[in-house]
């Protein structure tokens, strides 16, 4: 079965205020989208929608594959150390081999290190090598370059851009600029209600 | 079901004495209100091997309330619920699992607990095992009151100390038949603190996970 995200002409209300109306997006196998708007437009909040976690206010979302998200909470426990954090999520993803992860984003120092230590980069970085080992199709990513150094931005791009040739979705919210493989973008400003 | 074990593992090494959740601070606040008792009420064995049975359930009911505050806070600030929710691990699924790690967390030592507390009161025998049977009958209803309470706090500013306060009236059915089977000889009493925990027990996963998904709107 083919990875699909779907949204048809959804709005969003937080609170009273409608912050966009009429959007739709049609991702197929492949595909990157970046959205972009400035602070409190509704990116995050049409991450979450997209997630199934938020209701839109009208519209429809629909999705075939597996999503994992990123955001900037982190679901890892600050007091355990880093690695012991991590294998809850690997354990419940059925993951068999997550040493390419932490190769990949350069965490096998840090293991041994609680959490809570970490950090605003390495979190950040703890948090795409859980949705590495997800290993699943449709990937929504909300701000994943905030406190990241250049190099570490530069491989979560080239992550990004991997994982779209190998047939998967991703839809990065992001206020910075994003090297996408399509360089596709979406301005939420556009939808504004 | 192996998701179920995953969680349940977390779960007992976080709320598990030397976890990151409360810790044995529970035990110490009800062995401490066994001890100051007889302090406050002075050495008259009778009075107390007649009271102390109702202060055992007092003292464990007010201890059942301290765990709350970490029991479903931290994991939803943390958005842990959100992740489970995108690996089709249904909210009452986790609070059910976490419904059974919070009373084991909590009730068995507690039970434990009851043993020197009882004899620091002067019970006799009878009565000490009248209590420990209306605990192992009612800490299960403590647990579920406990987990619903905390989840439907969890979102708002200083819902720690409203969870407390919460709690307390919807606890009294169990405090009512589980310390007044101390004063009838027949199990009746014992048997409705036991009916009314496995009506809490079987509401609670669906009430906080009902909870714990209308948060994600506000």
């Amino acid at each position: 079965m083919q990875a699909q995200l779907i949204a048809t002409d959804i709005a969003c209300r937080r609170g009273d205020r409608l912050l966009f109306k009429g959007l739709s997006l049609a991702c197929a196998p492949g595909d990157a989208v970046q959205v972009t708007g400035s602070n409190g437009v509704g990116k995050s909040s049409l991450i979450r929608i997209l997630a199934g976690l938020l209701r839109p206010f009208a519209g429809e979302v629909s999705s075939v594959g597996g999503i994992g998200l990123v955001d900037e909470r982190l679901s890892l426990d600050p007091n355990l150390p880093l690695g012991r954090a991590l294998e809850f999520w690997e354990r419940l993803d059925g993951c068999r081999d997550p040493g390419r992860a932490l190769e990949v984003l350069q965490l096998e120092p840090l293991l041994d290190v609680p959490v809570r230590y970490l950090s605003t980069g390495q979190k950040k970085r703890a948090a795409l090598a859980r949705l590495l080992n997800r290993n699943c199709p449709i990937w929504l990513l909300d701000e994943p370059l905030n406190g990241l150094d250049t190099q570490a931005r530069k491989s979560v791009e080239a992550l990004v851009a991997l994982h779209c040739n190998g047939g998967g979705i991703t839809v990065v919210a992001s206020h910075q600029p994003f090297a996408l493989p399509q360089g596709k973008t979406l301005a939420i400003e556009d939808y504004a209600a | 079901m192996s998701a179920a074990l995953t969680l349940l593992r977390r779960d007992l090494a976080r709320l598990m004495p030397g976890g990151s959740g409360g810790g044995v601070l529970p035990l110490l606040f009800f062995l401490a209100v066994a001890m100051l008792y007889p302090f406050a009420v002075g050495p008259d064995a009778q009075l107390l091997a007649r009271t102390g049975g109702g202060v055992i359930w007092v003292a464990a009911l007010l201890a059942a309330i301290l765990p709350l505050e970490k029991l479903v806070t931290d994991d939803l600030d943390a958005g842990v619920f959100d992740q489970l929710y995108l690996r089709d691990v249904s909210e009452e699924l986790a609070m059910a699992v976490r419904l059974l790690a919070h009373w084991l967390a909590f009730a068995p030592l507690l039970l434990l607990a009851t043993l020197p507390a009882a004899a620091l009161l002067g019970l006799d025998g009878e009565t000490t095992r009248t209590v420990l049977l209306g605990l192992l009958a009612g800490t299960p209803g403590l647990a579920a009151v406990g987990l619903a309470v905390a989840a439907l706090t969890a979102s708002m500013r200083g819902g720690a100390a409203l969870a407390g306060l919460m709690v307390i009236p919807l606890a009294v059915p169990i405090l009512i038949f589980g310390a007044g089977a101390l004063a009838r000889p027949d199990p009746s009493a014992l048997l409705f603190t036991a009916a009314i925990s496995l009506v809490l027990v079987a509401l609670a996963p669906f009430a906080s996970a009902a909870a714990i998904r209308a948060s994600r709107e506000s």
